[in-house]
């Protein structure tokens, strides 16, 4: 297998592995975090074996066409930012997935947790991996809809619920913007490829679609990663479980926002607007995020507003467009995970242990559990940027980048304001040492704290030890670091990161932020309470404001639109409609029309009169239902002959089918139902309806009139040409059905089966329910004509039946070449079979066939598809046709095409599907006391006269 | 000779429809107009087969064929409908 291969399969790795643990949680619990580490691995090593020469720079892409028509490829690429990402989200979802193990209590869905997992890692992957925005697009998507399923997680929690709805109303926001953006971005470019993109960075930034396109990518990053004024989203997500705080809001998804302003970096970045939005939104946010971690109490609280200064800093330092702070990102990307990570999964073992996360009743942990005290304090300093740990040492890089920043020819604000983050970030960190882990031990822990066992902490020691070693050693990084940031910037950097940095001023800066950090602690609380006291804007109030807000909006326009009534939606409809046609008409593009008039003859007069004096029938009769049907099957008679004689004769059949079909429909249920329909709407109303009615007639008459006065291309010339020599049949209408569209055609016969089945079931359900009880006590009464099964009537049936099987046979096998086909085919077998059952009744029918209506739309559906597939087979695509001419003597040579094969599940499908609801609705009667007959006919002459016994049984004594 | 026959038998045929049209508009009773419907589904082949021979071609024929197998079973289901209520006993 070559290298290049095996992007994809990474790709889709952890999607098929989601697959595993649902499975696996049946052997318990080991085995099903086993299963769900066992893709996670794989995928590691297959990226291992990709890493030395993306380490030397090679990027290796590879292209499958998907939908070329729109841009969308199925393309992946990776180069060292992709790798380095990449490598982040298998590792730590390698540790989660330990973690978890531990964290979840055993009345949690394991299976559901690794599944949903999995489905997030995957679509995390594929954002780092995909090389066309488009294919980005989707699993940015898929990252919002997965991680809304682990927020979600504890579904009886209701901070859960509310909080997994948030991030996915906030990220899916961003995620429309974003698709905007990305789309102009492509059409900038003309390719939908990132390779393309990214070095197209001039021709971008030339382009005046560039700031639409920028805000609107942006608009996506930042709610992703929780940038300001978006940042209210993250803190609430913390209701998931710790291993998903820890792997989504810390590690990985979080950091798309800042992935995709890092991967757009040679594309968008270098630019004024870059700089103002991107470094602005990342100073504010990384200040505030600090300011407010200091005054929350709830660990993971604290912990989230930490991650939102953290993504601002991260943001700003990418804003600032140059490549030191670029590489100073991406180093920072990395002491993140490591810190951030461990420091959540502690928080979590506190949580699990003390059972509460509040700062206020902790305390004095350090002699309870020392080593997670340990974990939490080496993380913690590490968080704080403390000399030793490696977020100092990128911290310091930080400082050192916004002392080289002039904002608005200003050039104190933005050191000042980062000193200020920094500052913040020192009191958080250390409150979050000594408030939880030092002081007194006390005895009011809701729970007696203890370590946990290894399995729990091995993750968070982990990568604590990498915290002390890049600490001690970042020049060990270079490489990586370098790797990543060559593909951030576009051009091979060799970074050298070091401890010591000289007497800069950024050491300064740290000093400052480290003493007055300290000060703030120690004044932690007057502090707090006057932040308490102060009028603060709770973020989920106002987002709740919002939301049913716009509830609220959308509910009044829904209520005038669309009321749930069907006049007012079709008026609504209709009314629009013509006004828009007849603007479109009075914009004066109507070309003079091409063609003459036909000649009429007499007859056609006549027939049209028919039916247009019919369908006025039908208005003023609709109230009486059933005359009203009479009158709509002469419009359909009317329509079936007009076809005929505009040489549409297959149309024709089908179309008097189908209306046979349908009147029958009709009549069974309106048995059950009022036979006059009440005056509902007042005259005013009416003739309101009645004006639009006839004003959206006359122009649909006047589009019809016009198109048909006027020459146009179509694609009917083709169909036409193409029709024997392509599809081996001279039928054109019957080889579009089965071949040129044999597509459409193939969804139709399965929504017709589901229809069929869909009556079955609603039928089913309509009889247990309490409408079946009414029925059921609706009493029948015998009040009508005793003819019930005319002798006539029964011989002319009994007659009927082979020749319309005969004939169906035939119309269907002819259907290639001749007026005809499966659909027709169809419909004439089940009206055959329909008279059977009008004829000789319900119940002595169906003893006589024995084939299930179900099966037939199965079989049908099945056939056509394995038709299809029997196309792959041949290496030609789906649904392709095949055709032959075989010549068997004594019979002539005939056509073998696998259409009619196709058609056949056509044919069945549609047989089925007609029988079956036909079947189901008349099976109504008999629920209302109907009585059925055991013999086929009222009086049969051939058998002895019975004078005194009806042979009339309820349906149960009748089978 | 044929040519004036056939037209001859169209225009009565039509004739036909347009009374048949009268008693569906005029009812009075909804036999009468299932039994128009049923008159004009029978004109109606009448005229295509007739048109068929004024055409010389046999696709009108079999049309028609087609149509009277079919066409007489909404008649069949509406005077079910009358006399028994339910047309599918």
């Amino acid at each position: 297998m070559s290298e290049i291969s095996l992007l994809p399969i990474i790709a889709i790795l952890p999607f098929v592995g989601a697959l595993m643990p649902g499975i696996v949680i049946r052997a318990g619990r080991n085995a099903c975090a086993a299963f769900t580490a066992a893709p996670t691995l794989l995928a590691l090593v297959m990226l291992g074996t990709l890493a030395p020469s993306v380490y030397d720079g090679t990027v290796y892409t590879t292209h499958f066409s998907w939908i070329p028509q729109l841009g969308l490829e199925a393309s992946f690429f990776l180069d060292g930012l992709g790798l380095m990402f990449a490598c982040m989200i298998l590792g730590v979802g390698l540790l989660i997935t330990l973690y978890a193990r531990f964290y979840l209590s055993g009345d949690d869905p394991m299976g559901q947790f690794y599944t949903y997992l999995l489905l997030f890692q995957g679509a995390m992957l594929g954002i780092t991996l995909s090389d066309n925005i488009l294919l980005l697009l989707v699993f940015w998507e898929l990252t919002s809809l997965s991680s809304f399923l682990l927020i979600g997680y504890w579904k009886h929690l209701p901070e859960g619920r509310q909080g997994a709805r948030m991030a996915l109303t906030v990220t899916g926001a961003g995620g429309l913007a974003m698709i905007g953006g990305m789309l102009i971005l492509g059409d900038i470019v003309g390719s939908y490829n990132l390779t393309d993109i990214l070095a197209a960075g001039d021709q971008i930034k030339a382009s005046e679609w560039y700031l639409p396109a920028l805000i609107l990518i942006l608009l996506g990053a930042f709610t992703k990663s929780a940038q300001f004024p978006f940042h209210f989203w993250l803190p609430h997500a913390m209701a998931a479980p710790t291993p998903v705080s820890a792997y989504l809001h810390s590690a990985t998804m979080v950091k798309a926002g800042v992935f995709l302003m890092a991967r757009m970096w040679p594309a968008l970045a270098g630019t004024s607007e870059w700089f103002y939005i991107v470094a602005t939104i990342g100073l504010i946010t990384m200040v505030l995020g600090a300011v407010i971690a200091l005054f929350k109490d709830d660990l993971k609280a604290l912990l989230a507003f930490s991650t939102v200064s953290h993504l601002g800093l991260l943001t700003m330092l990418l804003g600032f467009g140059t490549k030191a702070a670029a590489v100073a990102a991406v180093f920072h990307i990395l002491n993140h995970l490591t810190f951030k990570a461990a420091l959540f999964m502690s928080a979590g073992i506190v949580d699990h242990e003390a059972k509460t996360r509040d700062i206020k009743q902790l305390g004095g942990l350090r002699k309870l559990m020392p080593i997670t005290a340990t974990i939490a304090t080496i993380t913690a300093l590490s968080m704080a940027g403390i000399p030793l740990f490696n977020g100092f040492v990128s911290k310091e890089m930080m400082l050192e980048e916004a002392t080289h920043t002039v904002w608005w020819e200003n050039p104190w604000i933005v050191p000042a304001l980062a000193t200020l983050g920094a500052v913040f970030s020192v009191a958080y960190s250390l409150r979050f040492i000594f408030h939880t882990f030092d002081g007194p031990v006390r005895d009011d822990y809701p729970a007696k704290p203890h370590d946990p066992p290894f399995g729990m902490y091995a993750s968070p020691a982990f990568l604590a030890i990498f915290v002390v070693i890049l600490g001690l050693f970042p020049g060990i990084a270079d490489g990586i670091v370098g790797m990543a940031a060559s593909a951030v910037i576009g051009e091979t950097v060799h970074p050298h990161l070091a401890l010591w940095h000289g007497f800069k001023p950024a050491l300064y800066m740290s000093i400052v932020a480290i003493v007055v950090g300290i000060v703030l602690l120690l004044l932690h609380r007057p502090l707090d309470a006057a932040w308490l006291a102060a009028p603060r804007p709770e973020a989920k109030r106002l987002f709740d404001d919002l939301i049913r807000g716009v509830v609220g909006l959308t509910r009044r326009v829904n209520d005038v639109l669309h009321n749930g009534a069907l006049s007012r939606y079709l008026a609504i409809f209709c009314a629009s409609t013509v006004a828009i046609g007849y603007l479109a008409y009075s914009g004066g593009g109507l070309l003079p029309a091409t063609r003459e008039m036909l000649p009429t003859p007499p007859l056609a007069i006549v027939a049209w009169a028919l039916m247009v004096l019919a369908t006025i029938l039908v208005v003023v009769l609709h109230r009486t239902r059933f005359a009203a049907l009479i009158a709509i099957s002469v419009i359909g008679l009317v329509i079936s002959i007009g076809f005929v004689y505009l040489s549409a004769p297959d149309l024709a059949l089908t179309q008097i089918s189908v209306e046979t079909v349908t009147i029958m429909l009709l009549l069974l249920a309106l048995h059950f139902l009022p036979k006059e329909t009440p005056v509902e709407s007042s005259i005013g109303k009416r003739r309101l309806d009645g004006l639009i009615a006839i004003g959206s007639g006359l122009g649909i008459g006047a589009l019809a009139y016009a198109f048909m006065m006027r020459d146009f291309s179509s694609i009917s010339g083709y169909h036409l040409a193409n029709s024997y020599e392509g599809g081996g049949g001279t039928n054109v209408v019957n080889v579009i059905l089965v071949d040129f569209r044999g597509y459409d055609t193939y969804g139709e016969i399965i929504v017709l089966g589901i229809a069929g089945l869909a009556i079955y079931a609603l039928m089913e359900t309509l009889l247990s329910g309490p409408a079946g009880a009414r029925l059921r006590n609706s009493g029948y009464n015998n009040d009508r004509s005793h003819d019930r099964h005319p002798l006539m009537m029964v011989i002319a049936a009994r007659l009927m039946l082979p020749i319309a099987g005969v004939v169906g046979i035939y119309i269907f096998l002819r259907g290639h070449n001749e007026p005809g086909g499966g659909f027709v085919a169809g419909l004439v077998i089940s009206i055959a079979l329909l008279i059977q059952y009008m004829a000789s009744g319900f119940a002595w029918t169906t003893r006589r066939q024995r084939m299930e209506y179900h099966g037939l739309i199965g079989f049908g559906v099945v056939i056509a598809g394995l038709t299809g597939l029997g196309a792959i087979l041949a290496g030609t695509p789906f649904l392709t046709s095949w055709f032959t001419y075989i010549h068997l003597p004594p019979i002539e040579e005939f056509e073998f095409a696998t259409a009619a094969l196709f058609d056949l599940g056509v044919f069945l499908c549609v047989l089925g599907a007609v029988m079956l609801m036909l079947y189901s609705l008349s099976r109504l009667a008999r629920h209302s006391g109907e009585t059925v007959n055991t013999e086929p006919m009222d009086y049969d002459p051939s058998k002895a006269p019975t004078f005194f016994e009806d042979g009339y049984r309820t349906e149960e004594e009748g089978r | 000779m044929i040519a004036y026959a056939v037209t001859f038998a169209m225009a009565c045929f039509g004739i036909g429809l347009v009374f048949s049209l009268w008693r569906l508009l005029r009812g009075p009773t909804r036999a009468d107009r299932i039994l128009s419907l049923d008159t004009m589904v029978i004109n109606f082949i009448a005229i295509l087969v007739l048109y068929g021979v004024a055409n010389g071609t046999k696709v009108y024929f079999e049309a028609s064929m087609l149509i009277a197998m079919v066409g007489f079973v909404s008649t069949v289901a509406f005077c079910r409908f009358l006399l028994r209520g339910d047309i599918i006993e």
